[in-house]
């Protein structure tokens, strides 16, 4: 009996610490507000709320207090539009660790923020998509925002993500100013297999052939938006080939911590990773989802919210190079700062004209540039001077 | 080219290493512990917490070790005193010590200034790789044999130490009788239970530091949350693979090594296979000497007899 009871006890234990981690409480709103929240929502307008009884359901894959990364990143930019907006904390509900590919899991917690009386979802990861596409359905005075997909239903679900590609062509004209070996090295999580991947790879490739025609782009991919070991092991291999500056999309710091061990230099993802390897970062390209969240949350206050998707740039804030640090090229700040100033005017748009494929073939034409939907779903080429390795 | 191949190799096989040896003395001990993962990932913490708080290499191993072998002393309880389900404490474990780790760094983390944790400049010289006078200078074999971090050592040292204490000793003797009858070894004098708990923790106190490297080799000193991601698993199929022999684990871990960064290194002009038929070798392979080993029908490459089994002693 005893053994039994100390058994069941060491289980609670168990089961008491991990549930500690996880969660947290919310107040229900007063009765006043709530009466605000549904005369607001039962409007199907989109009649202006008022701020005070906006309330916004944000759902996280990942937990943002594990540090730089996705989830972290989001959720930065859900506090700054909480401090621009002037929101309270507990006009914000937010669900973590909610598996994007656990359809239950993910119509449980976007339900719990409808009930606790959220106005506005933010779903930030890509697998939300369908299931963000039938609440819509069922909750036509809710507002589905959903991130880095591409269905929208033009009212009361819209998605929302941004051309980094701006930035990643940025990052590569320091990659390729920085290069004496001539081979850049690129850690990507995906190939040609996905436009966001390879239009990423591109863009950064064309930064880099703007500056420096001779460099080749060494791309090697991990297969897994996540893998550690993965990707610091593909960094090595690539630094192992002779690449000197390493690249990455995915999601740890682990490339460029496998540059600084090897003396060799990179360039960062999703945050600023000069904090992590700063014998190594020449610049980090980022994301400030706050610009898009502060932007949403406004058009719901005015009642000017629409349900266009939206897509937004470096002229709207939403991607931004990390200032640069001193290992660059004395020449880096002044190309970027001249790349920059054309795009932000719109006579620049990184996939323009006639682009040359490793192929052989082209895309584009002349005296135009690719249009949006293609650079979301249909880049499955590479430029010239990108090499599969 | 190929050299650096095989220094990666070495290098992504050393933390498969840990868990494997680990594990093999669980199961020579009776206990199938699945619960690799999440010793793994409790030494991962308490290896770089303690690192990052200290500077101190050797008390981060210690603090790995002694952290694995409590996530084993928790499994030992359950399962050789309560005698609960081994696969299901074992897996517990696991969720448990992944749990509890991101925990303890979400924590940390949560209180550092910059938002991430990167271990101090002494450590990090410590843990890198080591640099012998004129051994390490030579060409080929001195990047081949005399380039690693202290761990690679540790690594084959443990094994060939474990493979002598298993194979060549009494208490050894003792372990293997009890894993393949503990109700024999009992008859024969033999202290099962200390024995089991002893084995046991031990056994996860190696998983431990094998979790240490994750957290601070593979992630170069920087704190990233599920830092073990999945090795542990791999580990468990590992022990199959060595047959249960600490020296074979070596071999095997640099073959599973290999496997694993084979995708990075095979040159994609010449072999147009896709990456994911990479992802699968390490597995395959085990199936494959699963099958092997089990048409041999010989009994000294198998799993102990007792593995998996409480041992009841009044059920005698």
């Amino acid at each position: 009996m005893k053994k039994k009871l100390l058994s069941v006890l060491l289980c609670l234990a168990m089961t008491v610490t991990m549930i500690t981690g996880c969660g947290e409480t919310e107040e229900p709103l007063d009765p006043e507000t709530q009466a605000m929240v549904d005369k607001a929502i039962s409007d199907p307008e989109y009649a202006p709320v008022p701020k005070e009884s906006m309330k916004v359901g944000v759902i996280h894959i990942g937990d943002p207090a594990a540090g730089s990364g996705y989830s972290y990143a989001h959720d930065q930019g859900i506090i700054g539009m909480q401090k621009e907006i002037g929101l309270t904390d507990d006009q914000i509900v937010r669900k973590n660790n909610v598996a994007d590919d656990d359809p239950t899991a993910i119509e449980a917690a976007i339900t719990e923020c409808i009930e606790e009386g959220c106005v506005l979802i933010f779903a930030t990861s890509y697998g939300y998509m369908d299931t963000c596409e039938k609440l819509s359905e069922e909750h036509p005075d809710v507002i589905f925002s959903h991130g880095t997909g591409y269905k929208g239903n033009g009212t009361n679900f819209n998605n929302y993500f941004g051309r980094i590609y701006q930035a990643r062509y940025l990052s590569g004209i320091a990659a390729g100013l920085k290069t004496e070996s001539n081979k850049i090295g690129y850690v990507s999580a995906f190939g040609k297999t996905l436009s966001e991947t390879a239009g990423g790879i591109n863009a950064f490739a064309m930064g880099v052939y703007s500056v420096n025609p001779d460099a080749e782009v060494d791309v090697k991919v991990t297969n897994s938006w996540y893998d550690p070991e993965g990707e610091k092991q593909a960094a090595q291999a690539l630094i192992a080939d002779g690449c000197d500056v390493i690249a990455q999309h995915c999601d740890t710091p682990n490339p460029q911590l496998a540059a600084e061990e090897a003396g060799v230099f990179g360039v960062g993802y999703n945050s600023d990773m000069s904090k992590d390897a700063p014998g190594a970062v020449l610049c980090s390209v980022m994301w400030d989802w706050s610009a898009y969240y502060t932007w949403a949350v406004q058009q719901l206050i005015d009642g000017t919210w629409t349900g266009d998707n939206y897509y937004g740039g470096m002229s709207e804030g939403l991607v931004t190079l990390s200032d640069l640090s001193d290992l660059n090229d004395p020449e880096a700040a002044a190309k970027i700062e001249e790349a920059k100033a054309k795009m932000l005017d719109g006579s620049f748009n990184v996939f323009d004209g006639v682009i040359e494929t490793n192929e052989g073939t082209t895309v584009g034409e002349e005296g135009s540039t690719l249009d949006d939907a293609t650079i979301q779903g249909g880049i499955d080429w590479y430029f010239k001077n990108v090499v599969e390795k | 080219m190929i050299v650096k191949f095989l220094v990666a190799a070495v290098l992504a096989g050393t933390p498969l290493l840990f868990g494997t040896l680990g594990e093999i003395l669980n199961e020579r001990a009776g206990h199938l512990n699945l619960g690799v993962e999440g010793m793994m990932s409790l030494g991962a913490t308490a290896g770089f917490i303690v690192g990052y708080k200290t500077d101190n290499f050797v008390l981060a191993l210690l603090a790995a070790f002694a952290a694995g072998a409590f996530g084993a002393l928790i499994y030992a309880v359950l399962t050789v005193m309560l005698m609960a389900n081994q696969n299901v404490s074992g897996l517990t474990l696991t969720i448990f010590g992944i749990g509890l780790s991101n925990f303890i760094g979400f924590y940390y983390v949560g209180k550092s200034a910059e938002g991430t944790l990167k271990l101090p400049e002494r450590i990090t010289a410590q843990m890198r790789s080591v640099h012998i006078p004129v051994l390490s200078d030579l060409p080929v074999a001195g990047e081949l044999f005399f380039s690693y971090n202290p761990f690679v050592y540790l690594g084959i040292i443990t094994a060939v130490v474990l493979g002598f204490y298993l194979f060549r000793t009494n208490a050894g003797l003792n372990i293997r009788a009890v894993g393949e009858n503990p109700a024999a070894a009992d008859a024969a004098g033999i202290h099962v239970t200390k024995l089991k708990y002893l084995n046991i923790m031990a056994g996860g106190g190696i998983c431990g530091i094998g979790g240490a490297y994750t957290g601070m080799i593979t992630n170069g000193g920087v704190w990233i949350s599920d830092c073990v991601g999945g090795l542990g698993w791999i580990a468990v199929a590992l022990v199959i693979f060595a047959s249960w022999k600490p020296v074979k684990a070596v071999f095997g871990s640099l073959v599973f090594g290999a496997f694993r960064i084979l995708k990075y290194y095979v040159v994609k002009d010449i072999i147009p296979i896709p990456d994911a038929f990479f992802d699968m070798l390490p597995f395959l392979v085990t199936a494959l000497v699963l099958v092997a080993t089990s048409m041999r029908q010989s009994r000294e490459n198998n799993q102990p007899a007792g593995c998996g089994i409480n041992y009841f002693r009044e059920e005698r």
